[in-house]
């Protein structure tokens, strides 16, 4: 019986989408290395503890609660000396992480100061023997790794989106941890929060993306691809590298080599030529299409579905066409 | 201020990669190399930051085979001071084996700051920057866009999915660059000269046993080419139809 941790990513006290993934894994792991528990901590300010029923539904045994004042925001201190504890003492077969940028600070931090070995960024995992096997894209998405840890524990990320979130109800029984360190007294601290793009879903969350390249001409006629989006009613905001170096979108929107990796049920392509770097953040996507003048364009070689024409044409109509599409249901 | 910077030789992504003959490794044959993106952003830090502060000193740290010396080269015609190889002929896919070499290294070496890129695109792991720090027990910042260092001191932004962190942080410290801080120089004539004179140390990699392996790679399914369903805005119908019934995603 090997218990499996997951470490619960959180914001202001709201479990993550990322979390829940992360206790989804643990679930898997633990199910698939003889049936052991998932011990899911999450850390926060006082009052954490209330979202632990969310973490007993997609089957976390056991939640570890870290309430502390200074622990609202991330503390990778406090929390990465915490979760380290926690993984030293708690015999566990593996430890699961986000993929995300707070759990890629976070779980290197673990793993050196556990000596455990860690394999990042999952969009797959397997017990082979006694191994625990993740697969990880790496060379821009060219190639795909297949990493391969015997030690325990094993430490692994996981990229949003890889593992659905299922429901599976535990007795999810609440354990208070105390923090390792004192929170108050971490050499870096995050001061501030700024919320981005404020009631809009997340990149990595978005089941929808439509992205603007350069063949969109001007910041300002980014708001066709805005408009799309709001169609879609379900969809974020993407942009290319050019875009973002031209400043007419933020760089956190940049989906490519050097920006955000995504793999949503739909892509949709506006006024993108394909440059291998921007293909390197979004083949992984279901369905992609792509809507450009030139019939040339490398972005109609990876498409699913794809418009030659005029941009400032295509995507209001698509626009309008998507919007009575989700009206007649 | 005394400032390393460690910087990753890694292929140059715009080919199309073949599985070497081991089942777990890509083929290098026909590879050409540069300096890992991030990295570069993370000398160009290194070197705004001393600029500033001068006197100073900039030294640029790798890990890799002899031919990494190229890269550190490219390093020191931008306006960095020394470099040290580390010599490994393999580059393990532990981040953690790397992190124990590089702390080595640095260690003892009294640096102010220690920059790494947020992550090299080889491995694409984002691992041995945190583990350095850690290993040093040094305060550390991570994919930081925006940054001021003055007084000891030092303020970061760094990105999250939807939202951005401001921290503070004191010096010596850590830090991983992001794309956004900076746009790298190009090295100058000037300095592709002075860098041939500039000191260049060679040594072995104390490398720490690898707990990471890679079973095996492959290459990802390709994508079969998709269709056009028509031109202009006459489409759209057609388009919206195959996004219901077909791919069903509407």
């Amino acid at each position: 019986m090997a218990n499996v941790f997951a470490f619960v990513e959180s914001r202001h006290g709201e479990v993550r989408k990322a979390g829940l993934e992360a206790v989804s894994a643990a679930r898997l792991l633990a199910d698939q290395t003889g049936g052991g528990d998932v011990h899911a901590l999450i850390a926060g300010a006082p009052g954490v503890a209330g979202q632990a029923g969310r973490l007993a539904e997609v089957g976390a045994d056991v939640v570890l609660v870290v309430e502390h004042p200074a622990l609202d925001l991330y503390n990778p201190e406090a929390v990465s000396a915490t979760v380290a504890e926690r993984i030293r003492n708690g015999g566990y077969r593996a430890a699961v992480f986000s993929a995300t940028s707070q759990g890629k600070d976070l779980s290197p931090r673990v793993a050196a100061k556990l000596r455990a070995p860690l394999a990042p960024d999952a969009i797959a995992l397997a017990v082979e023997g006694d191994a625990i096997v993740v697969r990880h894209p790496m060379y821009t998405g060219k190639v795909i790794g297949s990493l391969r840890i015997t030690a325990s524990p094993a430490l692994l990320s996981v990229r949003l989106g890889a593992i659905p979130v299922t429901p599976n109800a535990k007795a999810g029984r609440v354990e208070p941890v105390q923090p390792a360190t004192d929170p108050a007294a971490a050499r870096v601290k995050v001061v501030e929060m700024k919320e981005g793009n404020t009631g809009k879903i997340d990149l990595g969350e978005a089941p929808v993306i439509v992205a603007g390249g350069r063949g969109l001409k001007s910041a300002d006629n980014f708001k066709l691809v805005e408009q799309l989006a709001d169609s879609f009613g379900n969809a974020a905001v993407g942009a290319t590298r050019a875009v973002t170096d031209e400043g007419w979108r933020p760089h956190s929107e940049q989906i490519g080599q050097t920006g955000r990796v995504v793999s949503p049920e739909l892509y949709v392509a506006v006024g993108i030529s394909g440059a291998i770097q921007h293909l390197a953040g979004m083949r992984t996507s279901k369905t992609i299409v792509a809507i450009n003048k030139d019939k040339e364009a490398p972005i109609f070689k990876v498409a699913d579905y794809g418009i030659v024409g005029d941009v400032f044409e295509v995507v209001p109509a698509l626009a309008d066409a998507v919007k009575q599409a989700k009206a007649q249901g | 201020m005394k400032i390393a910077v460690c910087i990753k030789r890694v292929p140059v992504m715009e080919v199309k990669f073949a599985i070497g003959k081991d089942g777990a490794s890509v083929d290098e044959t026909g590879l050409k190399y540069d300096v890992n993106d991030f990295d570069l952003w993370a000398v160009e830090a290194a070197l705004q930051l001393n600029e500033k502060n001068a006197p100073g000193e900039v030294t640029v740290v790798s890990l890799g085979p002899d031919a990494a010396a190229e890269q550190l080269r490219k390093a020191l015609s931008m306006g960095a001071d020394r470099a040290v190889l580390l010599k490994a002929d393999k580059q393990p896919a532990d981040g953690f084996a790397v992190a124990e070499a590089l702390a080595a290294e640095l260690k003892g070496g009294n640096y102010d700051v220690i920059f790494f890129g947020k992550k090299s695109i080889d491995s694409d792991a984002q691992t041995v920057g945190p583990m350095v720090a850690e290993l040093l027990d040094l305060p550390c910042v991570t994919s930081v866009f925006k940054l001021d260092i003055a007084g000891g001191k030092g303020t970061a932004m760094r990105a999250l999915e939807g939202a951005a962190e401001v921290l503070e942080f004191p010096l010596p410290a850590v830090i991983t660059v992001d794309e956004g801080l900076n746009k790298e120089r190009l090295p100058s004539l000037k300095g592709i000269m002075a860098a041939k004179k500039k000191p260049l140390e060679t040594k072995p990699a104390q490398l720490g046993s690898a707990a990471v392996t890679v079973a095996r790679m492959e290459l990802p399914p390709e994508r079969g080419a998709g269709r056009i369903v028509g031109q202009g805005a006459a489409a759209v119908p057609e388009l919206v139809k195959l996004l219901q019934s077909e791919a069903k995603v509407i």
